[in-house]
């Protein structure tokens, strides 16, 4: 399955809730078919401005954004952007896996097929549903078992239905706010595997609290920092991962990645 | 409304070595076990209450039941329309409350919605009398053009066959109270599973790319099914026992398919008119009635928890 891949380009974006600012002056390109890593202490924004890129901030009331963010030039916060239409071509995975419960595996993997296109041939469905858990490293473990509850499955196997869910639609782009954190070492490494495979055809965004995982799993890495409570987060430096880790131009990254603080 | 309550679960795990057993856990374990034991012991109090009080309804001769043709004759028109009023209430009811709990709980502004939520739980609190004095007084002189209408225009169907009553005290009218009564029992419930919905399932299907009632539909709905279930069981508790109202709005005969005409009586309105003058074996005949009354309630209840058991494995509690 081949997701058409897009680049991302954000100019100077500012988040708030309600009258408080809550990420400044954010400027930044991502790649397509690549993996960016968002790090950074907690409460500085990171999963703040990663919901800006589907405009899922917008859930919550009182939420909006100044700036622009551009999908392959497309800006996102055009006037007559739906942000309907932009969730669907900018898939999200969430930091505890939440299938939906109510739904067996396959209904599952094809909820948001059923939402875009309202009649599905039994043989597509079945295509994409073993495409998408084959996308996910997940056909295996669950192909004797498509009609049983998503829930029934692990923590890891779980998240990994929620990739295939969010891969089915073949969005350009796939967010994933710390899509580890609830998990064990053994099914973080599927899902790392798996991110590594999927960057071939997507343009992937991770925020991780683990700079090892960012280290192993990113390209590109940008580091978000707060100055006190109550101050908006900033990016501070975006750079080559490896560049990140080994010779950062900030001295506030090196003492984070480091682990002199944060 | 008759609910069947699973006793406490009493037996602990086999744990080895036996956990020390504190005085507050044994008083909580003990009261708790207490309180599941009485529901049983009251629910078959009443059961057997009303077998012994029904027993000579069933033994005597056929010619001395009321109609003279047997319990059986006697009971199932009592049957058809206490089914009818509850069906005609429940089919008003649920689609209202559901929009309306739906309104409450993801449409309207919060403030909105909390007073709109007060008045819903207002309308539990009108006492039945006051609805039955509504729905006489106002109700049926408003919708009697209505059931015209229906005599005339679809009178082909038996439900609908005319002359339609001039009073509008009909089946339909009295259907219509008891949807109102009811429309605050399925709200409350329904409003408050919605409100339950997991955050985390909602944001799923909106970054698929739902639209708002897309996600009510794919995590909102699906999530709140046993509750709404639960609601319309209670609703449909209230309806089909809801006394005071029906006696009084219903202009109340003998059997008749037609819902628009004077005719029909529900099992609890016939109680309570013809208790306080009945006698000997009248008075064992409706109580046996109330046994049948008791019986319906039991099975709809029973029904409803299968419906809701048969599919427990994707309702989300694993």
């Amino acid at each position: 399955m081949t997701g058409t891949s897009k680049r991302i380009d954000v100019g100077d974006l500012n988040v708030y809730y309600g009258s408080f600012l809550a990420v400044e002056g954010v400027s930044m390109a991502i790649e397509p078919r690549s993996v960016t890593a968002f790090i950074g202490p907690s409460g500085c924004g990171k999963s703040t401005f990663i919901r800006t890129l589907n405009r899922m901030h917008e859930v919550i009331p009182g939420a909006r954004v100044e700036g622009k963010v551009m999908l392959d030039g497309e800006d996102l916060y055009g006037s007559n952007v739906d942000p309907v239409t932009v969730r669907r071509q900018v898939g999200m995975v969430f930091q505890r896996p939440n299938p939906f419960p109510t739904m067996s595996i396959r209904d599952n993997v094809l909820a948001g097929m059923k939402l875009n296109s309202n009649r599905l041939s039994k043989s597509d469905a079945k295509d994409i549903v073993e495409r998408s858990l084959q996308g996910a490293n997940l056909w295996n473990e669950v192909k004797d078992r498509l009609d049983k509850p998503g829930s029934g499955l692990s923590g890891g196997q779980q998240q990994r239905l929620c990739i295939a869910r969010a891969i089915a639609v073949q969005p350009d782009v796939l967010l994933m706010d710390e899509p580890c954190s609830a998990l064990d070492p053994i099914s973080t490494l599927a899902i790392e595997d798996l991110i590594g495979e999927l960057k071939k055809n997507y343009t992937i965004v991770i925020v991780t609290h683990n700079m090892q995982q960012a280290a192993r799993v990113s390209d590109r890495t940008a580091f978000f920092n707060i100055a006190g409570t109550g101050k908006p987060g900033k990016l501070i430096e975006m750079d080559d991962t490896t560049k990140i880790f080994t010779n950062p131009t900030v001295k506030a990254t090196e003492d984070y990645v480091s682990g002199r603080f944060g | 409304m008759t609910t069947t309550a699973k006793p406490p679960p009493a037996e602990r795990p086999a744990t080895t070595p036996r956990a020390k057993a504190r005085p507050g856990d044994r008083i909580f374990s003990r009261s708790a076990q207490v309180a599941g034991i009485l529901i049983l012991v009251i629910l078959a109090g009443v059961a057997a209450f009303l077998v012994r009080e029904a027993l000579p309804t069933f033994t005597a001769d056929s010619s001395e039941i009321d109609g003279g043709e047997g319990f059986f004759s006697y009971v199932w028109p009592l049957v058809f329309g206490t089914l009818a009023a509850a069906v005609i209430a429940l089919i008003v009811a649920t689609p209202l409350a559901l929009g309306i709990a739906l309104f409450i709980s993801h449409y309207a502004p919060r403030r909105l919605a909390q007073g709109l939520g007060y008045i819903v739980d207002l309308l539990a609190a009108i006492p039945s009398v006051v609805f039955g004095l509504w729905g006489i007084q106002w109700l049926a002189p408003q919708v009697q053009p209505a059931w015209s209408w229906l005599a005339d225009n679809l009178g082909f169907i038996p439900i609908f066959t005319g002359p339609a009553s001039a009073t509008g005290r009909t089946m339909m009218t009295a259907g219509l109270v008891l949807a109102v009564m009811i429309l605050p029992i399925i709200t409350a419930i329904a409003r408050e599973v919605f409100l339950q919905t997991p955050t985390l399932h909602e944001e799923a299907a909106l970054a698929l790319g739902a639209t708002r009632w897309e996600m009510i539909r794919m995590a909102v709905i699906p999530f709140g099914r046993p509750g709404i279930i639960s609601g319309i069981m209670l609703g449909l508790g209230r309806a089909l026992g809801e006394t005071m109202a029906v006696a009084m709005v219903l202009s109340t005969g003998g059997f008749t398919w037609s819902m628009v005409t004077a005719g029909n009586n529900t099992i609890a309105a016939e109680i309570a008119l013809d208790f306080p003058e009945s006698s000997g074996l009248k008075t064992n005949t409706l109580i046996a009635a109330g046994l049948v009354l008791f019986a319906i309630t039991l099975a709809v209840n029973m029904f409803a928890r299968w419906i809701v058991s048969r599919r427990s494995e994707f309702s989300g509690a694993n």
